[in-house]
């Protein structure tokens, strides 16, 4: 899963496709992963840091993982 | 005798602009004015010129320097031309930049008086104004190879059934000049025709409906095949009468290639804006080309490409600056502003057609 080259993020969760001039929002945690995305962190890497920084339950992460790259790819944000 | 003032020397230029009405369904005029005192700064005079007198962007005097009245498309070409010249003894234009669709005709009839009157312009030729007309577009499209709505040309509403049986509902339906309504039965149809009709004349154009995104794209074509400015914009507010309220830059690629292309199949000379829809499979649609720089050219400025500032420039032979670049993600957001006005300004305009 890779966010599209010239998507633009921000700290704040702000997302904007320059490509299409639409906008998102997203919560503090969607921002974080949108950022190790960004970085280009593997999509492994990205989901053993979260696990690692908050208390969360793996199969929990998981269906929200899913449910998010489904959101993005939706989006049209996704490098596919 | 040629007039035509040593451009070197001049440091200031006077500029006259059409297009003032800047309302709900508003000219390019106070854009491009914008646009020219963003671009050159306190070295310029702007000569507004109107046909009716309440004309928003009049009453600007810190955008409009001096106004006056000209006679309306229908008055003819020798009746404006005649208007110019008594102007010209007192302002001395240099270069003229019209707005309207409905009068290019007319200015570009007697671009070569104006040149000898010393003003300069920088528009289409007669047979680039036509082959881009609504009535030409499906032609127009197949001629160049670019992908526009299936539409029908009519005359009378009872041509409109049969027409509407092979594209379907929605319809949309269009004024010579402008408007567009979409339709979403016959009695709608039927209604939209009269009132086009009515307003802006025959024909009346039925194009087939696209579903998509809407973007306008506005461009400058320097007259040799090359659109030297191109920028994209989606609608992000779209009002009742569909002109974009806010707007955004974007940058795709596909956009600013059909922008170019259009330039070189036409070899247009002047602004120009295309209405484009995209479908959601990307496939992009030429919906309209308009003959002139859009409403909303000033967010052209604040993305970084002076449109109208380079037009001048070229109207007057001049290099213009370089326009590669341009940054994504600009907004307009159009507002409405109440502006306050004595009635003498508005009976001095009323009365002696200037202000």
């Amino acid at each position: 899963m890779k966010l599209k080259a010239n998507i633009a993020t921000s700290e704040n969760g702000f997302i904007f496709n320059p490509a299409t001039g639409d906008s998102f929002t997203s919560n503090a945690i969607a921002a974080e992963i949108l950022g190790y995305m960004k970085s280009g962190g593997s999509e492994e890497e990205i989901k053993k840091k979260i696990l690692e920084n908050y208390d969360v339950e793996p199969n929990q992460f998981e269906r929200d993982w899913d449910d998010y790259m489904l959101q993005l790819k939706e989006a049209n944000l996704l490098d596919l | 005798m040629y007039v035509s003032p040593d451009l070197n020397k001049t440091e200031s230029l006077t500029i006259a602009v059409t297009g003032l009405n800047a309302n709900d369904n508003p000219g390019p005029g106070l854009a491009v004015i914008r646009a020219l005192r963003a671009g050159f700064g306190e070295n310029i005079r702007i000569i507004g010129l109107a046909y009716e007198t309440l004309e928003p962007a009049i009453y600007l005097r810190d955008q409009v320097d001096k106004t006056y009245r000209i006679p309306y498309p229908t008055a003819g070409a020798g009746a404006l031309k005649a208007r110019i010249k008594e102007i010209q003894e007192i302002e001395k234009i240099d270069v003229l930049i019209p707005n309207f669709d409905a009068e290019l005709y007319n200015f570009i009839k007697i671009a070569p008086d104006l040149l000898q009157m010393g003003i300069h312009s920088f528009l289409p030729s007669h047979q680039q104004l036509e082959q881009r007309d609504k009535v030409n577009l499906a032609k127009f499209g197949e001629k160049h190879g670019f992908n526009v709505p299936d539409e029908g040309v009519v005359f009378t509403a009872s041509e409109i059934d049969n027409i509407a049986s092979k594209f379907g509902f929605p319809l949309m339906v269009k004024g010579k000049f402008y408007e567009a309504h979409t339709t979403l039965n016959s009695a709608d149809a039927h209604r939209a025709f009269h009132k086009l009709h009515a307003k802006w004349g025959l024909p009346v154009i039925l194009q087939k409906f696209i579903k998509g995104t809407e973007i306008n794209i506005a461009g400058l074509g320097d007259g040799k095949g090359n659109a030297i400015s191109v920028i994209p914009m989606r609608k992000l507010y779209i009002t009742e009468k569909g002109k974009a309220w806010a707007g955004i830059t974007i940058e795709d690629e596909k956009l600013i290639t059909l922008a170019k292309d259009f330039a070189k199949a036409t070899i247009w000379k002047g602004g120009f804006e295309l209405e484009i829809m995209r479908e959601d499979n990307g496939s992009l649609y030429i919906m309209e080309v308009n003959p002139r720089f859009p409403a909303w050219v000033y967010l052209t400025v604040a993305a970084g490409q002076n449109q109208p500032k380079a037009l001048v420039d070229l109207a007057l032979g001049r290099p213009t600056d370089d326009m590669n670049t341009y940054k994504a993600g600009k907004m307009f957001i159009r507002y409405a502003w109440d502006n306050i006005v004595d009635v003498e300004e508005f009976q001095k305009l009323s009365a002696f057609g200037e202000l």
